[in-house]
């Protein structure tokens, strides 16, 4: 069982694993720091102890043979120059108190020979830091005088307790430097990233090359599957296209025979019944046909909007063309197409044969929906962005579909009794978008019907 | 004659371990106020003014007990008598009751506001700076050139041995804490001390057990000069007796500093605290300080430093304390200055 989660984000936990690693840092550094700094205030405080002991051991001499010391005024002075601390000292000479604080405890022997022995003991309601320094002086025997100086560590806990504060204060320093610098550097090693999210982001919907970013070496399988996955999903498209293409051809064909057929049957035909079945026949094989032949249109314009093959057309021609084109079956409905056309040179980059299918379709659909005797206005009108307009007076487009009518074989909700295969403003649709251009589709201004307009950048 | 008085006075530990003396008692009433017991070495008149001031402010009855700063050890060190606030010019001894434990700590804005040097540990407060001073007769001092300093005086002293024998004057350093205390101060500070002692001892010097005893033979032309003399006995007394002068040695003056500490055994450490941050802030009061003539503590100027020396507070007074030590000392002094 899985258990649910949020959401991860690579670079929180970068973030936050750096930052942790920080805090840790940051801790241990604080820690050494303190140690550090503290064993040297304490070998401070042992050097002048050891310093102060050494100097009293010197001090003492024999007087007709008695053992005297003359506790040196440095000796203890010498320990309330660095802090206001109490101070005991206790001469000893073979186990008996020559001098001093009697009950000042001896520090335990611990190492070798006459090496000063330092103690941290409890004397008289206070920590001391306690030293004994050995001496060894020949008057008629052996005698070995032992000097304790203690000091009580107040001063040390003041620095003890300013190395801490500064300690603190520099491991929270490290730290907030420390994460600001994680979060920079999270933030610089998903660059390559985002770059890659952004190039991917970026592309439009039916750009399905391989993706060429820069990419950093642990991203390269990924960038590899990823192409990987979509050269299989173009050819997987194209197999469609081309299934498409091929089924539309190969039902375009025997139904042209059977239109050349139906029609030699209905010259030869007598009773009026029978002929209006066989153009009712002929009808449904035309429209067909068109269907048949949009299906193709689309495909190669899926196609084709892939990698366009641009060159320098002139719109003028362009609709020029269409309307000479499709004038036959405009005069069949006696629909007049009126062009108004501009005189300013114009130039627009792209693809022939795609510009020829849009306009096809615009004109073709505007003399579809269009009753007989009535009109038909082709515009072209100049600027940055020209506009191909196509006007009809048919019976336009209801407000609520005008959104959904480019989507695929959809259809308005008022031409039931038409037949068509809601591809037509489709494929004017991707045709504009591959150009960069775009599709507009308003009501015509001067009266009934719409007005569907290519727009496109030109020069 | 001198032999009781080394008998008696032979080593501190001896007199300390009399039973302590009262010389003096006085109470100050305050209907239902608390109470704040002070032992201490000033006189019980001079003090009088700063008992009365204080208690203009806080209604705190006081009881003042006046006792040789011999006995203020004793009484604090050895019997544990219950004190709120001891007062003492022996710097040493009260530096050594803070040492060893036997003094509260203390810290308030006023203490704060002392030089470094006027205090120790929180423990020990200075409040007046005394010090020590030769004090010449001046009818001697008419024809003979005043000395500036140490090395002047020997050379005064070995110059005119008719002047001086028997008319010098310094303390008896086995009695006195504050002549033992300028001794020691003395001896660590310049070369001349011990030849001064020596020379002062073939001149048959008198031993005297108090400063005010010391001025008065002066002024009487008793004595010709006396040697550290507390400064601040000898300039009270300079305005009615006209036969005294006093000199300041340009080499270093020692300046002894009148402490407060409350002692571990006090009942009243508000009240004691309170009187503390009254005392350290005398200066403030040149009312008290003329009434009582003792010189408050100041922070001393840069200039004044070189040769004025305020004793260090600290572990290195408790050297002179040291029983072998001070029995050192006491012997080579006594032999200096004991010549017969």
């Amino acid at each position: 069982m899985t258990v649910a989660r949020a959401p991860s984000s690579i670079r929180r936990r970068l973030v936050v694993q750096l930052a942790l690693v920080a805090a840790l840092l940051s801790v241990v550094f604080f820690l050494a720091l303190r140690v550090v700094a503290e064993r040297a205030t304490e070998a401070t405080q042992d050097n002048i102890l050891a310093a102060s002991a050494t100097s009293i051991a010197d001090a003492v001499y024999t007087d007709a043979g008695v053992v005297r010391v003359e506790i040196p005024y440095s000796a203890l002075s010498m320990l309330g120059t660095v802090s206001e601390d109490r101070v005991f000292y206790h001469v000893i000479l073979d186990g008996e108190t020559l001098t001093g604080y009697e009950d000042l405890p001896v520090p335990e022997a611990r190492g070798a020979g006459r090496d000063p022995r330092f103690a941290t003991y409890l004397y008289r309601g206070d920590t001391v830091r306690a030293v004994v320094v050995q001496r060894a002086l020949n008057v008629d025997r052996p005698h070995r005088v032992d000097v304790v100086v203690a000091q009580t560590r107040r001063g040390l806990a003041a620095i003890s307790s300013r190395i801490t504060t500064t300690a603190t204060a520099i491991g929270v320093v490290f730290f907030l430097a420390a994460t600001a610098l994680s979060t920079f550097a999270a933030q610089n090693a998903l660059a390559p990233l985002s770059r890659l999210t952004e190039a991917v982001r970026r592309r439009g919907p039916r750009d399905l090359r391989p993706v060429t970013a820069e990419t950093p070496t642990e991203l390269t399988p990924l960038v590899g599957g990823l192409n990987g996955f979509i050269a299989r999903l173009r050819s997987a498209l194209t197999r469609s296209e081309d299934l498409i293409v091929e089924a539309a051809h190969r039902v375009r064909t025997p139904l042209a025979t059977v239109r050349t057929q139906a029609e030699m049957v209905h010259l030869q035909m007598e009773k009026p019944e029978n002929r209006a079945a066989l153009r009712q026949m002929i009808r449904a094989v035309d429209e067909s046909s068109r269907s048949a032949g949009q299906l193709l249109d689309h495909a190669m314009v899926t196609l084709r909007s892939d990698q366009l093959e641009t060159e320098e057309i002139d719109p003028v021609e362009l609709l020029r063309d269409a309307v000479d084109r499709l004038s036959p079956t405009a005069d069949l409905k006696d629909i007049v197409i009126t062009l108004d056309l501009s005189t300013t040179e114009l130039r627009v980059q792209g693809d022939t044969i795609l510009l020829q299918n849009a306009v096809r379709n615009m004109l073709d659909n505007a003399i579809k929906y269009s009753p007989a005797d009535t009109e038909i206005t082709v515009r072209l009108v100049p600027g940055v962005l020209c506009r191909l307009e196509v006007s009809d007076q048919g019976r336009g487009f209801l407000a609520e579909d005008v959104a959904r009518m480019p989507e695929r074989f959809s259809r308005g909700s008022n031409v039931e009794d038409v037949v068509g295969s809601g591809l037509g403003l489709t494929i004017v649709r991707d045709v504009a978008e591959a150009h960069g251009g775009s599709l507009e589709i308003t009501p015509n201004m001067e009266g009934p019907g719409a007005c569907v307009t290519l727009v496109l950048p030109c020069s | 004659m001198r032999h009781t008085c080394l008998a008696l006075l032979l080593s501190l530990w001896a007199v300390l371990a009399c039973a302590f003396e009262i010389e003096e008692s006085r109470s100050y009433p305050v209907p239902g106020g608390s109470e704040l017991r002070i032992l201490s070495t000033a006189d019980a008149d001079v003090f009088e003014p700063i008992i009365t001031a204080f208690q203009a402010i806080y209604p705190i009855a006081i009881t003042y007990d006046v006792a040789s700063s011999a006995q203020v050890m004793a009484g604090l060190y050895e019997e544990g008598a219950a004190y709120d606030l001891a007062i003492s010019s022996a710097m040493d001894l009260q530096t050594k009751l803070a040492n060893d434990g036997l003094a509260q700590r203390y810290a308030s804005d006023a203490t704060a506001a002392l030089p470094p040097w006027a205090k120790w540990g929180d423990q020990v407060f200075a409040f007046t700076q005394e010090p020590a001073v030769l004090v010449l007769n001046a009818q001697v001092f008419e024809t003979l050139a005043a000395p500036k300093n140490r090395e002047g005086l020997i050379t005064l002293l070995r110059a005119h041995p008719e002047v001086f024998d028997g008319r010098i004057g310094t303390y008896d350093i086995r009695v006195s804490g504050a002549g033992y205390l300028f001794a020691t101060q003395d001896s660590r500070n310049t070369e001349s001390f011990w030849r001064l002692t020596e020379i002062m001892g073939r001149l048959n010097t008198q031993l005297y057990c108090c400063s005010s005893e010391m001025i008065d033979a002066v002024a009487r032309g008793e004595l010709a000069l006396a040697y550290n003399v507390l400064g601040s006995y000898a300039r009270a007394r300079l305005t009615d007796t006209p036969e005294v002068r006093i000199v300041e040695m340009d080499d270093f003056v020692s300046v002894m500093l009148r402490t407060a500490l409350i002692p571990q055994t006090a009942q009243a450490p508000q009240a004691a605290g309170l009187m503390i941050d009254f005392l350290a802030g005398l200066r403030l009061r040149p009312d008290l300080v003329a009434a009582t003539g003792l010189p408050p503590v100041v922070s001393a100027s840069a200039a004044d430093e070189r040769v004025i020396r305020p004793i260090r507070l600290g572990p290195g007074l408790l050297v002179f304390l040291d029983r072998l030590r001070r029995d050192t000392f006491l012997r080579s002094w006594a032999s200096s200055i004991e010549q017969d």
